[in-house]
C-alpha cells in the first residue's frame, strides 16, 4: 500500500511537472568549424547565457504555464548546404518551435528559405543584409540594424575630422559586405569625399598583396571595408605589413571580437561599426541592464561580450517577451506579438518593419563606431568614439 | 525494343518506389533523404555515359548541374517563367554550352581531357563569380512568391520532388537505351581503343561531341529543379568540385559501365554520407571512410559492386544492366 | 617605384612558390605518368607540419624546412606503397582515382584533427621598402627558398647517380631496367621527392596567410596550370613557368579587378592544353 502511494505521488509530480513545465525547443546552427567560427561562437554564447538565465528563473512564463527553453543545435561548418539540411532536420525531426538564425548573412538567407517553406518563426541575428527581407516573407525578424547603416557612422565621423579625405573601399564579394559598401559609396560621395578606389575580393581570399598594391597606387588615406573575421584580420595584418599610410581604417565585424588583440600592433587604431558596445548605456524597459549583461557574460566566459553576443542574447529576450505577450507558443500569435514589438532593452531599441516588401527588417536599432586604443597602462581596449553623445573616448585621427 | 528489356521495367519499379514511399503518411523527412539519392543517381548515371561507356574521365561534370541551376533559377526568379519550361530550357542551353566546350577539349585524350574538364569547371565558376546579372559571388535568391503558381511552398516541394524522380528515371532509361544501341556500341569501341575504332569507321569526333552534350542535359534539368527547391544559388555551392569527384566515387563503387552501377553507387554513397554526417562520432570521418572505400574498390574491385555480382551470378548480366 | 612594377615584383615572388609547388607534381607525372591528386593535401600537410614544428620549437621557420622535407619524404614513401605502386602502368583513371582516394582520406583526417578553422604561423620577417611599396620579408624569403630548392633539385637530378637513374626511368623504363636500374626503387624515391617538394612549398606558404587543411586545393590547381605550361618532367621548367604565371598575375592585376584572375588563368590553362600539346617548354609523355 505504501509503495503504491509512493508511486502515485511520484506519478502525480511527474504529470504535474509535465503540465507545468513544457519545454520549448529553439533550433539554430552554429559554425563551430570553418571560417565563421570566431564570430559564430560569440553569437552562440549570447543564446546560451539567455537560456541559462531564463531557465534559472523557472522558464518563460506565459498564459499560466512555464516553458523551459531547450536548444537543438548543430554545426553547420560555415557551409550553406549544411544549413539547409540541418534547418529542415530541426523543423521536421527535432520539432523546433522557433528558430534562431545561423551566423552571417548568406547562411541566414539560406536558412530563411527553409523556415519560410515550413512557416516557422525565425529571429535573425548576426545578419545585416536587407535583401532577405524583401522576398516576401512572413516569419522573419531581424535583430541587427541593416547593412546600409554600418559605414554611415564611420563616414559621419570622418567628415568631422577630414572632409577632404581620399577613400578606398576594399571589401569581401559577398552579400553582407556588398550590401554595406554599395550604399556607403553613394553616401560618401554625397558627403563630398573622393572615392579613389573600390574593389571587391573573392570570399576566402587569403593573400591581399595585389589589392594592397592597388590601394597604395591610388594614394587613398582612408580604407573602409573587409567582411568577416578571417579575411578582415588578414587584411589588417597585411596592410600593416605593407606599411600602407592610412589615416583611418574601418573594417566590418572583425575588430569587434576580443580575439582582435592577437594582431598585436596591427590591431591598434582600427575602427569597427558596432551594433552594441558595453559602454552603450540604454535604459532597459525589459530584461537586464547593459552592465548586468556584461557582468554575467564576462563572469561566465572570461571575455567581454561582443556585439554578436549582445545580438544573440537580444534574440532570446525579444522572443521571450513576445511569447509572454502572446500568452503561449502558437506561431501565429507570437508572430503578431513580434510584429507589434517596440521596446528598448540593454541592446537598444527594437522594432520590426511590418511593410510587406520588407517584413522583419529592423527599423529601431542604431549603430555606434568603436575604435581600438591604448588605455593608461598600454593595454589595447575598445572605445566608443561615435556618435559624440554616447562616446567613451575621443576618436584618434590620424591613426599613424 | 526497349520495352523488351526486363531492366526497363525494373527502372520503372524503382521510380514508382521513390514516388510511393514518402507519399505514404506524408513523410517529408523521407522525401528529403530520397531527393538527395535521386540527384546522386542522376549525376552518376549521366557521368557514366562519359566515363563508363566512352572511357573519357570527366572530372568537371558538376559544371552542367551548376549551370543548369543558374539558368533555371534566373528564368524562374528574374523572368518569372514556369518551372518546367525553365528546367527544360536550362537543359537545352547547358547542352549547347557542353557542345561548345566539347569542341575545345574533346580532342584531348586521357589525363589531359580530365584536367581540361577541371579547367572548364573552374573557369565557369570564376566567370559566374564575376557575372553581374547572376549576382556575382553573392548569387541569386528565389522570391518566396515564386512558389505561388505551384500552390504554395509545401506543395511546390512535392511537385519538384516528383519532377526530379522523373529525371532520375529518364537518366537510367537513357543509359539503357544507349547501351543497347549501335551508337552505344560505337562508344564502347572508342573506350576500348579509339584509334582502332576510327580505322573501323566509327566517327569518333561526332560520337564524342554528341555524348558529351547529351550527358549534360539531364544534370542541367536536375540542377534547375534542385536549386529551385533550395531557393538559392551561389558559385560555391553550384560548382562544388568535391561533388564532381564524389560522382566519380559513386560510379566506381557501384560499377562503371552498367546502368544499375550508377544507381547502386549513388544510393550507397548517399546513404553512407547521410549516416556519417549526422552521427556525432563519425561525422568527421565521412571523407576518410569514403576515400578508404574508393581505394579498396580501385585496388581490388575495379568493376565495383555490380562487377562482383556479375562474377558470382553471370546470368544476372542479362537482367540487371 | 610605380604601381605596376611593384605588382610585378609581388607577382614574381608569389610565382616562385607556385613553381616550387608545381615541381613535385611535374616530377611525379614525368617519371611515372601518374597525376598525383594528393598534391593539394600534401601542400596543406606541409603547412601544418610547419605549424606544429614552429609551435613546439619556436625557432625560425626557415630553419625548420629540412625536418619538414624529411617528414614529406617519409609520407611519400608510405603513400607510394599504399596506393601508387599498384596502379603504376594501369589505366590513367585508376591512378587518378587511387591518388584521389588517398587525398580524401588525408583531408578527412586533417579535418577531424584540425577542423576547418584557420590556423596561423605567426612569424614576421622585416620587409624591404622601396618608395611607397613594401615587399614583406616572408614573401621574399619564400621566393628565395623556392629558387634554392629548385637548384638543389636540378643538381640532384643531373649530378647524382640516383638522380640520373630517375631521369633514365622517366625516359624509358624498360631500357633503364635492362641497364640494371631497379625501377620500383626509383619510382618510390621519385614519388617521395615529389611529395616532399609539395610539403616544403606548403611550409613556405604557411607564414603568409591563415590556412586550413583545404588550403592546398588552390595551390593544386595552380600547379596543374604551371605543369601544363611547362611541359612534363622538367622540374626546373616548372619553376620558370611558375614565375611567369606569377608575373602574368602581377601585370594584369593593376588593370582589372582581382576577381577576374582565376578566369584568365583557367582560360589560359584550357587554351594551352589544347593548343600546345608539348607545353610551352618541354616534352610531354605519350598521352
Amino acid at each position: 500500500m505504501k509503495q503504491l502511494t509512493l508511486l502515485a505521488i511520484v506519478l502525480f509530480f511527474l504529470v504535474l511537472s509535465g503540465f507545468a513545465q513544457q519545454p520549448i525547443t529553439i533550433g539554430f546552427t552554429v559554425s563551430k568549424t570553418g571560417a565563421l567560427n570566431v564570430d559564430s561562437l560569440e553569437q552562440y554564447r549570447g543564446f546560451e547565457l539567455w537560456r541559462d538565465q531564463v531557465n534559472a528563473g523557472g522558464g518563460i512564463k506565459a498564459g499560466g504555464k512555464s516553458y523551459k527553453v531547450q536548444f537543438a543545435s548543430y554545426d553547420d561548418e560555415s557551409n550553406s548546404k549544411r544549413v539547409q539540411q540541418l534547418y529542415s532536420r530541426m523543423i521536421l525531426e527535432d520539432k523546433a518551435d522557433f528558430l534562431f538564425s545561423p551566423y552571417s548573412s548568406p547562411l541566414t538567407a539560406t536558412a530563411s528559405v527553409v523556415t519560410e517553406q515550413y512557416e516557422r518563426i525565425m529571429l535573425t541575428t548576426g545578419a545585416a543584409e536587407p535583401k532577405t527581407y524583401t522576398l516576401g516573407n512572413q516569419y522573419l525578424f531581424q535583430m541587427f540594424a541593416p547593412a546600409p547603416e554600418y559605414l554611415k557612422v564611420a563616414l559621419d565621423a570622418l567628415k568631422t575630422k577630414d572632409p577632404k579625405a581620399t577613400v578606398a573601399l576594399v571589401f569581401e564579394d559577398s552579400s553582407f559586405s556588398v550590401a554595406v559598401v554599395t550604399p556607403a559609396k553613394a553616401y560618401a560621395q554625397q558627403l563630398g569625399f573622393n572615392v579613389v578606389f573600390s574593389e571587391a575580393y573573392a570570399p576566402n581570399t587569403t593573400d591581399f598583396s595585389a589589392i594592397i598594391d592597388k590601394v597604395i597606387a591610388s594614394k587613398a588615406t582612408v580604407l573602409l571595408g573587409g567582411g568577416h573575421y578571417a579575411d578582415g584580420s588578414t587584411l589588417a595584418r597585411q596592410l600593416y605589413g605593407h606599411k600602407v599610410p592610412l589615416k583611418m581604417l574601418t573594417l566590418l565585424v572583425a575588430p569587434d571580437s576580443s580575439q582582435w588583440t592577437e594582431l598585436g600592433d596591427a590591431a591598434l587604431g582600427v575602427m569597427v561599426p558596432s551594433q552594441w558596445e558595453p559602454q552603450s548605456a540604454f535604459k532597459a524597459q525589459y530584461g537586464p541592464s547593459g552592465a548586468d549583461f556584461a557582468k554575467a557574460y564576462t563572469a561566465k566566459y572570461n571575455a567581454p561580450p561582443s556585439y554578436e553576443s549582445a545580438g544573440g542574447y537580444g534574440c532570446g529576450l525579444i522572443l521571450q517577451r513576445a511569447i509572454e505577450q502572446a500568452g503561449g507558443i502558437d506561431s501565429a500569435k507570437v508572430a503578431q506579438a513580434l510584429n507589434a514589438t517596440d521596446v528598448t532593452t540593454f541592446y537598444g531599441r527594437t522594432k520590426f518593419s511590418t511593410a510587406a516588401n520588407e517584413h522583419g527588417l529592423q527599423a529601431g536599432h542604431s549603430m555606434v563606431l568603436a575604435q581600438w586604443q591604448k588605455d593608461k597602462s598600454g593595454k589595447p581596449v575598445k572605445e566608443v568614439v561615435w556618435p559624440l553623445a554616447g562616446k567613451s573616448a575621443s576618436l584618434i585621427y590620424p591613426i599613424h | 525494343m526497349i520495352l523488351r528489356r526486363p531492366f526497363f521495367w525494373i527502372i520503372l519499379l524503382i521510380a514508382a518506389g521513390f514516388v510511393y514511399a514518402p507519399l505514404r503518411g506524408n513523410n517529408v523527412s523521407l522525401r528529403e533523404d530520397l531527393i538527395l539519392i535521386a540527384i546522386a543517381i542522376v549525376l552518376a548515371s549521366n557521368l557514366n555515359l562519359m566515363i563508363g561507356y566512352t572511357g573519357y574521365v570527366n572530372f568537371g561534370h558538376i559544371v552542367f548541374y551548376g549551370l543548369g541551376g543558374y539558368v533555371g533559377l534566373y528564368l524562374t526568379t528574374v523572368r518569372g517563367w514556369n518551372l518546367v519550361l525553365s528546367a527544360l530550357v536550362a537543359g537545352v542551353v547547358v547542352s549547347f554550352c557542353a557542345f561548345l566546350f566539347g569542341l575545345a577539349i574533346l580532342r584531348l585524350r586521357g589525363a589531359y581531357f580530365a584536367l581540361a574538364s577541371i579547367g572548364i569547371l573552374q573557369a565557369v565558376q570564376a566567370f559566374v563569380s564575376n557575372f553581374d546579372p547572376w549576382g556575382r559571388s553573392t548569387g541569386m535568391y528565389l522570391s518566396f512568391e515564386s512558389y505561388r503558381p505551384l500552390g504554395g511552398a509545401r506543395h511546390a516541394l512535392w511537385i519538384t520532388y516528383f519532377l526530379i524522380i522523373a529525371v532520375m528515371a529518364l537518366s537510367m532509361v537513357l543509359s539503357l537505351i544507349i547501351k543497347n544501341s549501335k551508337f552505344g556500341l560505337g562508344l564502347f569501341a572508342i573506350r576500348e581503343d579509339e584509334d582502332a575504332a576510327v580505322v573501323l569507321g566509327v566517327n569518333a569526333t561526332l560520337y564524342k561531341a554528341i555524348i558529351y552534350s547529351v550527358s549534360a542535359f539531364l544534370p542541367a534539368v536536375a540542377g534547375a529543379l534542385m536549386f529551385f527547391k533550395n531557393g538559392m544559388i551561389d558559385p560555391s555551392i553550384a560548382f562544388e568540385y568535391m561533388l564532381s569527384l564524389e560522382g566519380i566515387v559513386m560510379l566506381m563503387l557501384g560499377g562503371q559501365g552498367s546502368v544499375i552501377g550508377a544507381a547502386l553507387g549513388g544510393t550507397l554513397y548517399e546513404k553512407l554520407r547521410s549516416y556519417l554526417l549526422t552521427s556525432p562520432v563519425l561525422s568527421n570521418f565521412h571523407l576518410v571512410i569514403a576515400g578508404g572505400l574508393l581505394l579498396l574498390v580501385v585496388l581490388f574491385a575495379p568493376g565495383g559492386l555490380i562487377g562482383w555480382v556479375y562474377r558470382w551470378v553471370p546470368r544476372s548480366r542479362q537482367v540487371i544492366e | 617605384m610605380s604601381g605596376i612594377l611593384a605588382s610585378m615584383i609581388d607577382g614574381v615572388l608569389v610565382g616562385a612558390v607556385y613553381g616550387l609547388a608545381a615541381m613535385g607534381l611535374s616530377l611525379i607525372w614525368g617519371v611515372m605518368d601518374v597525376i598525383n591528386l594528393t598534391h593539394g593535401s600534401m601542400i596543406a600537410l606541409g603547412m601544418f607540419c610547419m605549424y606544429l614544428l614552429f609551435g613546439a620549437l619556436g625557432i625560425n621557420p626557415y630553419g625548420l624546412l629540412l625536418p619538414t622535407m624529411g617528414a614529406g619524404l617519409l609520407l611519400g614513401f608510405v603513400i607510394y606503397w599504399l596506393a601508387v605502386h599498384w596502379v603504376v602502368g594501369r589505366s590513367m583513371l585508376m591512378s587518378l582515382l587511387s591518388t584521389f582516394a588517398v587525398n580524401m582520406m588525408v583531408i578527412g583526417i586533417g579535418t577531424a584533427v584540425w577542423s576547418t578553422s584557420p590556423y596561423n604561423v605567426n612569424f614576421v620577417l622585416p620587409g624591404i621598402t622601396i618608395g611607397a611599396y613594401t615587399f614583406t620579408g616572408n614573401h621574399i624569403a619564400a621566393a628565395i627558398s623556392a629558387v634554392v630548392i629548385a637548384l638543389a633539385l636540378q643538381f640532384f637530378l643531373y649530378r647524382t647517380r640516383t638522380g640520373k637513374a630517375i631521369r633514365a626511368v622517366a625516359d624509358n623504363r624498360e631500357a633503364a631496367e635492362l641497364m640494371g636500374i631497379s625501377s620500383t626503387a626509383v619510382l618510390s624515391i621519385a614519388f617521395a621527392i615529389g611529395i616532399a617538394l609539395a610539403c616544403i612549398s606548403g611550409a613556405l606558404v604557411s607564414t603568409l596567410f591563415p590556412f586550413t587543411i583545404l588550403s592546398g586545393a588552390g595551390y593544386q590547381l595552380k600547379s596543374f596550370v604551371v605543369t601544363i605550361l611547362a611541359g612534363l618532367g622538367k622540374p626546373f621548367g616548372a619553376l620558370v613557368a611558375g614565375v611567369l604565371l606569377g608575373l602574368l598575375e602581377g601585370v594584369v592585376t593593376p588593370f582589372i579587378a582581382v576577381s577576374w584572375i582565376p578566369l584568365i588563368e583557367f582560360g589560359l590553362f584550357v587554351v594551352v592544353l589544347v593548343a600546345f600539346p608539348q607545353g610551352i617548354f618541354g616534352k610531354r609523355a605519350a598521352a
